[in-house]
């Protein structure tokens, strides 16, 4: 013994940090959802459906910006199903300062009241604009690209549960290959959705250079939380994508919401990373990895490729290959690397 | 009314008054299932219980409530053969919860810093005469005094704690831990009259006017087996041997060779103990094989490690002076040991029979109603009650399994119905919850945590001396253990449900007083159950 070693204290808290609160936890160490005092952005008597992935993912994202900046916050709402299952008139769930903008203008109306405030010398008020992958990556993408672009001080927050959900289900440039929507119905010799090239959010604002970037996921709380907070302290354009399980368009049971979001992340089709000015800096690797199939299975819009007797291995194949080159490209398994000082 | 903006029809209100619970058709309803290692536990413990407070840090709450159902948790800690590790949900995650290391440390705790039972009763001005010291009438002694009644033992013997002194080796049970504990259970008031044996049941009720009576005076005769023997060399049974160790003036003599005939936990606890005692050679013959033995296998691996010998399939044929004639016996397909006609010879100073042990109830058969097995065992009702009114019986003298944790269980199930009698009801136990099966958990949210490893004493330290092998946990280790408990079907407030629910459907009523739904908006999505950890919730049919 050359030296006298400190009290070991104890780190293992029973579930750890992946519940919502722990009661051995000090106030301070809870997520926010954990606490009473939390904002509930979106409060009950909405009109999401069962289990709706995108009315969570947004109170834990708007809760926790909320928390970020004392409460001085304004979201910016594209068109989509979070705007319609909230404020069907004369009623509304926000309890924060909510505007509704057209499909494809959100960026560009986000961008106006933080020009707004920046003239009213508001420093103070953040501007969050959000809407859903359609508006995200189709139709306002022009819009959500210039914003990117000029570096205007919005977080723009895309809740993506891969189709137009409210619509009807139709397919958006975010749906995934083979799945199953209004308008790539599972007939013929190539059902559902078509193999595409892809349109990849996250690394499209990655390539705007912008200072953060990341991807979160309702079923990972305290990751989410402690993005949105680390977004909400940056000045300039911000991007979190979060996926959010849809039951109606993914025809899977209303309970399994967070868990499919959980087998998105463990199969590596959906890699939660950050960015900063185009680089990755972080990346949360994969606990327990499973096969794309576990994944896929609890899905109706995937229940042609499993027909008895006539399974469709090659599109299996193809979109575990996807989950094996995300896990490659982001080293999602294996030893966590000391960060370097 | 007030004045409406120009082509505003309606006020702006809140989707509160949307109540979305109309939607459901089936509803999260919170629960408490009974866990595994709760439900398991012969001594009726409630050990997630007491762990809850131990998570904590709070050790005297813990061990206040590990008493509530055990008054011995420092003995129980150390010679209960913990079955509810073995049911544990935890082995199939990881490893078990090392719960018998952490009752062990909280008993020890208690020791240390002198905490006495706490709780309150108005006295109910009646007496109960116990008669036997050993677990089960410490433990209907001890929980009688908390129902308020007024509790005498009898004990024949020179000390209290029956075969948990007599039976139970220094090296599993240190003396100054049993003392100890006993000591706490006589200080609530419970008087203790030693080398007092009671003849005479029914003078205890007529003459001294006890209102209600316990017998519990265990199982010490030893059984006996015939060998033909020309000329028989020394032949003891491990009953005495092992109460030798601790009434007689000097130890049993062994000589250097010792056979122990037997393959239960006391033959392996004699076997030891001889070694310990210096004999060069400890061998036990047992009839079958090791998967058959009715001994626990840690203690073998325990005895082989200290360098007993076990001769597996093998009975004693004759005896001639230091000569053992053994036969090699096999196995058939019922599970029965078959002689095979081949022989071998054993050279040996001393044979200890460890073949079990029978009941002397003798004194009970002149008592009215009393009805007895042949071997003396004695028939008591689902209440523990004999065929006299207001006797009533427990532990290893009625048809049980004879372990001290069942002993301890006997003694609390016999005081609660002795409680009932007294006030001239009968008890019924609460109904039981379902259990909390391993496929109710969400396992995820678990962290990783791997059972910690006790220290064990060193191997010739073991061989020399009766030192308790078995180490401690220190403070550290006891809180991480207390920790990996996964708390099966009981909430502990992890908030998860609280945060899960798309619809804020679930009130969080604070510290220790858990959640509620709010059934106004409560959708029915089933979330907060599936992303419960402990199973604590469950989906049932909307009653419309």
């Amino acid at each position: 013994m050359t030296e006298q070693s400190s009290p070991q204290t104890v780190k293992f808290y029973q579930t750890g940090t992946r519940t919502v609160g722990n009661r051995l936890l000090d106030e301070t160490g809870r997520s926010v959802q954990a606490s009473t005092k939390r904002a509930n952005a979106i409060t009950s008597g909405h009109r999401a459906c069962q289990g709706c992935g995108e009315a969570l993912g947004a109170r834990y994202a708007l809760d926790a910006a909320m928390n970020a900046c004392n409460s001085q916050l304004v979201a910016v709402n594209a068109t989509g199903c979070l705007e319609v299952f909230t404020t069907p008139y004369p009623e509304t769930s926000w309890q924060i300062p909510w505007i509704h903008s057209l499909f494809g203008n959100a960026p560009a109306v986000a961008t106006g009241v933080a020009a707004a405030y920046r003239v009213k010398g508001r420093k103070d008020i953040r501007v969050v604009a959000q809407g859903g992958d359609g508006s995200t990556t189709d139709i306002g993408f022009g819009c959500l690209s210039g914003m990117f672009e000029r570096n205007d001080d919005v977080l723009y927050i895309c809740y993506d549960n891969e189709a137009y959900m409210n619509t009807g289900v139709q397919r958006s440039s975010a749906t995934p290959p083979r799945a199953r929507t209004a308008t790539t119905q599972a007939v013929g010799d190539a059902p559902g959705n078509v193999f595409g090239t892809g349109k990849n959010l996250p690394q499209i604002a990655m390539a705007h250079n912008i200072p953060y970037v990341a991807t979160a996921s309702v079923a990972d709380l305290n990751d989410l939380e402690a993005k949105v907070k680390k977004a909400t302290a940056i000045r300039g354009a911000r991007y979190i994508h979060i996926m959010v399980p849809c039951p109606l368009g993914w025809g899977s049971v209303a309970c399994d919401t967070i868990r499919l979001a959980r087998l998105a992340i463990e199969s590596g089709l959906f890699p939660l990373y950050e960015a900063e000015h185009g680089a990755v800096t972080n990346v949360k690797k994969i606990r327990r990895q499973v096969p794309v199939v576990d994944y896929l299975k609890l899905q109706r819009r995937f229940a042609h490729l499993f027909k008895k007797g006539a399974e469709d291995t090659d599109s299996i194949t193809a979109i575990q290959h996807m989950a094996d080159f995300n896990i490659k490209k982001f080293n999602l398994v294996g030893i966590k690397e000391e960060k370097t000082k | 009314m007030k004045q409406l903006p120009f082509a505003i029809t309606l006020d702006p209100g809140t989707s509160l008054a949307n109540e979305t619970g109309s939607w459901r058709s089936e509803k999260p309803v919170f629960l408490d299932r009974i866990p595994p290692c709760n439900q398991i536990c012969a001594a009726g413990e409630d050990i997630q219980g007491w762990l809850y407070h131990a998570e904590e840090g709070n050790y005297k709450a813990a061990w206040q409530a590990l008493i509530a159902n055990n008054p011995l948790p420092a003995v129980m800690g150390r010679v209960c053969y913990h079955p509810c590790e073995d049911a544990c949900n935890r082995a199939q995650l990881d490893e078990p919860v090392s719960i018998h290391s952490v009752e062990r440390f909280l008993g020890d705790e208690a020791l240390k810093h002198g905490w006495k039972p706490e709780f309150e009763v108005e006295p109910s001005g009646k007496r109960v005469l116990v008669v036997g010291a050993g677990p089960s009438g410490l433990s209907a002694a001890y929980h009688l005094t908390r129902l308020g009644h007024k509790v005498t033992i009898s004990e024949a013997g020179p000390m209290a704690g029956g075969m948990m002194r007599f039976g139970i080796p220094k090296y599993r049970l240190p003396r100054d831990v049993l003392d100890g504990e006993i000591q706490n259970i006589l200080d609530m008031g419970v008087s203790l009259r030693l080398n007092t044996k009671i003849e005479d049941i029914e003078a205890a009720f007529n003459q001294d006017g006890y209102d209600a009576v316990f017998v519990a005076v265990g199982a010490h005769i030893a059984k006996r087996v015939d060998i033909p023997a020309h000329q028989a060399g020394r032949i003891l049974d491990a009953a005495t041997v092992l109460r030798d160790m601790e009434t007689g003036e000097e130890a049993p003599q062994l000589g250097r060779r010792v056979i122990i005939y037997g393959g239960g936990n006391t033959a392996m606890d004699v076997a030891r103990t001889a070694k310990r005692l210096g004999v060069d050679e400890a061998m036990i013959v047992y009839r079958r094989s090791r998967k058959e033995m009715p001994a626990h296998d840690f203690e073998a691996t325990e005895a082989e490690e200290e360098g007993v010998l076990i001769h597996w399939l093998r009975t004693i044929k004759q005896i001639d002076d230091t000569t053992f004639t053994v036969e090699k016996m096999a196995i058939d397909e019922n599970g029965r040991p078959q002689p095979t006609g081949e022989f071998e010879e054993l050279e040996a100073d001393t044979l200890i029979l460890a073949l079990g042990q029978d009941v002397d109830t003798s004194f009970l058969g002149e008592v009215p109603g009393v009805e007895m097995e042949w071997d003396g065992v004695v028939q008591v009702n689902d209440q523990m009650m004999t065929g006299r009114e207001g006797l009533f019986a427990g532990g290893d003298m009625v048809p049980s399994e004879r372990t001290a944790t069942v002993a301890v269980g006997h003694g609390k199930k016999a005081a609660r119905n002795i409680d009932a009698w007294l006030r001239g009801k009968s008890y019924s136990a609460p109904e039981k919850h379902e259990l909390a099966e391993f496929d109710k958990l969400n396992n995820w949210y678990y962290e990783d945590a791997p059972k910690t490893q006790r220290p064990q004493l060193d191997i010739i330290r073991r061989q020399t001396s009766f030192d308790e092998v078995i180490g401690e946990l220190d403070e550290h280790n006891a809180l991480y253990e207390a920790r990996r408990c996964l708390s099966c079907g009981n909430c502990f407030e992890c908030d998860n449900c609280y945060g899960v629910c798309p619809d804020n459907a679930v009130i969080k009523l604070g510290p220790g007083k858990r959640f509620e739904f709010n059934y106004d908006f409560c959708k029915g999505c089933g979330i907060c159950v599936a992303e419960c950890p402990c199973g604590a919730i469950k989906m049932v049919p909307e009653n419309n």
